[in-house]
């Protein structure tokens, strides 16, 4: 049994294939001359060695457990075209002003892969390798998806641009809100509150992420009451309006069943949970893309794995994999309201939601130029704790493309939820209006707000609620590559 | 009248302002001709939320540098047809957009009767929605004539 021995990689085949342990750069796993095609599935781990593993090593460890290496050697390679099947580490950086933490570059032949199946990609690329005892902690930071790949994928049932001409809405972002308590309301009172917000000018309402069929409303009920809500708020303003029902359930079966009960109804939009899967969102698109549907996703659980920046995955990550499965509606991040995020990374997730080509750019975490092939653009949600006092820096951060979903913020006004919806409809349009004008909204926002409050008490009273209301707290998920002040 | 808080249809980016003046749909405009887009204006007798062919007044006008063309054919429009809904729209041919950018309001009748939701009872407790337009009772030509 030979012992790992301290030189690159092993020419002779005798010698490389003889049973015992190699290190994984001896094995094949790293090559610092590498050249990356432009088929290879490329990705951007951040790595934490163990004390005394070497960072190349690391690399290299990492390339070969999402690959094809196990912990020894075995003579059954032999049989393979094995140096095709071995992803390469071919770059290796420490993080700046991150002692102990390095970048790896890791590329992956096409072959590695199976058409149109997200989980396949991801049993390879966050399998066993985030479990590694030599790293410490890992975290995948970017990937690129060649074109070859993305044109595997059918991508989003509806797509932004669609979803707009379906909506007869254009040049403005849409809103929503979620319809509060999230639990504990009868189907009666739910559909109220869906009602009084489609009525007073929100675009959508929504169902949150743990509502699905529980003791104080059965599914059946929700979806009956709200569409009774949705036909007649949209019969009161002459709009098309819609509200996310929320078809995530223990079964596909059960999901599909929840999801043809919204078409009969006449819902133009379904809703999933993230915790469904890969395999079961896949399959919802499917759903979608036969029966004229939108799907909206509510990232729930991701913060599990997203959020802390020396392990799991970034969510710009799931952001291209979420753009592949298919949905139409993703929640990215608000920056300014109550949740994680940090304005140029979540920029960064926008972008990979819309972009017909994102370019590298390191401030927002791009690390690869990413090709979209002409896919299908995913509209962002920008939702929690945000409100009609924050709507310039709204749209300064995130453009005309994004749901703003004010739940709080219509729901909690002091006179009422239709007086929420208007003052939230009011910001919206007289910002956007400004902004056309060529206002510099980011600086004279507050001051367009208020002059459009002299005319709109709804509005006023929001400002006077809720105008000095901040979450300005430092964000844990930042670039390493540029200042990252947050939006006071 | 409508009874939701405008009190009319609430289509278009900026039906919750005040009317926008001929010199504010210029600036609007002008946005939209510096981005590249194509203005169009349609009118209808029949703003149901479904339906989505207005009568084109004119092909839309390309190569565009200002203003002034758009405001003119929207005028004409207004001149023409006094009592129905106006709206100007803005084409970007952007690869991966090629669809509407703009959309507004800027004319309507004097008087909004909207719409009326018909229930039809089916199976079980289910409904199906019709959303009828008061107007479309009359005839094409004679709707919000008073």
């Amino acid at each position: 049994m030979n012992t790992p021995v301290d030189e690159g990689v092993i020419k002779d085949q005798k010698k490389r294939y003889s049973a015992g342990v190699l290190k994984y750069r001896q094995m094949g796993y790293w090559d610092g001359d590498y050249v990356p095609k432009d088929t290879d599935v490329l990705c951007l781990f951040r790595i934490t060695p163990q004390e005394g593993v070497d960072p190349i090593e690391a690399a290299a460890a990492v390339a070969g457990e999402s690959s094809t290496a196990t912990w020894t050697v075995v003579w059954t390679d032999r049989l393979t075209a094995c140096d095709s099947y071995r992803a390469k580490a071919y770059k290796v950086e420490p993080v700046p002003g991150t002692p102990g933490q390095f970048m790896a570059w890791v590329a992956y032949d096409l072959i590695l892969f199976e058409e149109g199946s997200i989980a396949n990609m991801t049993a390879s690329l966050i399998g066993n390798v985030f479990s590694f005892k030599p790293l410490k902690a890992a975290r995948l930071e970017d990937i690129r998806i060649p074109v070859a790949y993305v044109k595997t994928f059918k991508g989003p049932p509806t797509g932004l641009v669609v979803e707009r001409e379906r909506l007869d809405k254009f040049g403005r972002p849409l809103l929503g809100a979620t319809t509060k308590p999230k639990l504990g309301l009868s189907g009666r009172n739910y559909g109220r509150v869906v009602y009084e917000g489609l009525k007073g000018g929100l675009d959508f309402m929504k169902d949150d992420e743990n509502i699905n069929s529980q003791p104080f409303m059965h599914w059946r009920d929700r979806f009956l009451y709200v569409m009774d809500a949705v036909n007649k708020a949209s019969a009161a303003t002459g709009e098309v309006k819609g509200s996310y029902l929320n078809v995530t359930a223990g079964t596909m079966e059960e999901m599909y069943r929840r999801a043809e009960f919204a078409k009969e109804l006449g819902s133009i939009i379904v809703m999933v949970d993230l915790v469904i899967g890969y395999t079961a969102i896949q399959s919802m698109a499917e759903w979608c893309r036969a029966n004229d549907m939108l799907m909206h996703m509510h990232r729930a659980g991701h913060g599990t794995y997203t959020r802390q920046k020396n392990h799991g995955v970034s969510f710009r990550v799931i952001a291209k994999w979420l753009r592949l499965a298919g949905c139409d509606h993703l929640h990215t991040g608000t920056a300014v309201g109550k949740l994680e995020g940090d304005p140029l990374t979540v920029q960064g997730y926008y972008n990979v939601c819309r972009d017909s080509v994102t370019k590298v750019d390191y401030s927002r975490g791009m690390y690869f130029e990413q090709d979209w092939a002409d896919l299908k653009k995913v509209m962002p949600v920008a939702s929690g704790g945000i409100h009609a006092g924050q709507m310039h820096q709204l749209i300064d951060l995130f453009g005309d493309d994004v749901v703003l979903q004010f739940g709080g913020g219509t729901i909690g006004h002091p006179a009422g939820i239709q007086a929420g919806a208007v003052a939230n409809r009011v910001a919206l349009e007289c910002m956007v209006k400004a902004r056309n004008e060529g206002k510099d909204i980011a600086n004279e926002g507050p001051e367009i707000l208020r002059k459009a409050a002299q005319s709109c008490t709804p509005l006023k009273q929001a400002l006077d609620t809720w105008g000095d209301i901040s979450f300005n707290y430092a964000p844990t998920d930042t670039s390493d590559f540029a200042a990252t002040p947050s939006v006071a | 009248m409508m009874t939701n808080p405008t009190g009319r249809i609430t289509q278009g980016q900026f039906s919750f302002l005040p009317d926008l003046t001929d010199e504010e749909i210029g600036m609007q405009v002008d946005y939209g001709l510096k981005k590249g887009y194509a203005w169009s204006v349609e009118y209808t007798d029949d703003p149901h939320p479904r339906n989505t062919y207005w009568e084109m007044y004119g092909m839309p006008m390309f190569d565009l540098e200002d203003a002034a063309g758009v405001l003119m054919e929207m005028n004409n429009c207004r001149k023409t047809f006094p009592n129905h809904y106006i709206r100007l729209m803005a084409f970007d041919s952007t690869r991966n957009v090629e669809t509407i950018a703009m959309s507004f309001i800027v004319n309507r009748p004097k008087n909004e009767p909207g719409y009326g939701l018909v229930r039809q009872e089916v199976n079980g407790r289910s409904l199906r929605y019709t959303v009828h337009s008061y107007a479309t009772d009359k005839p094409e030509s004679e709707r919000y004539s008073g």
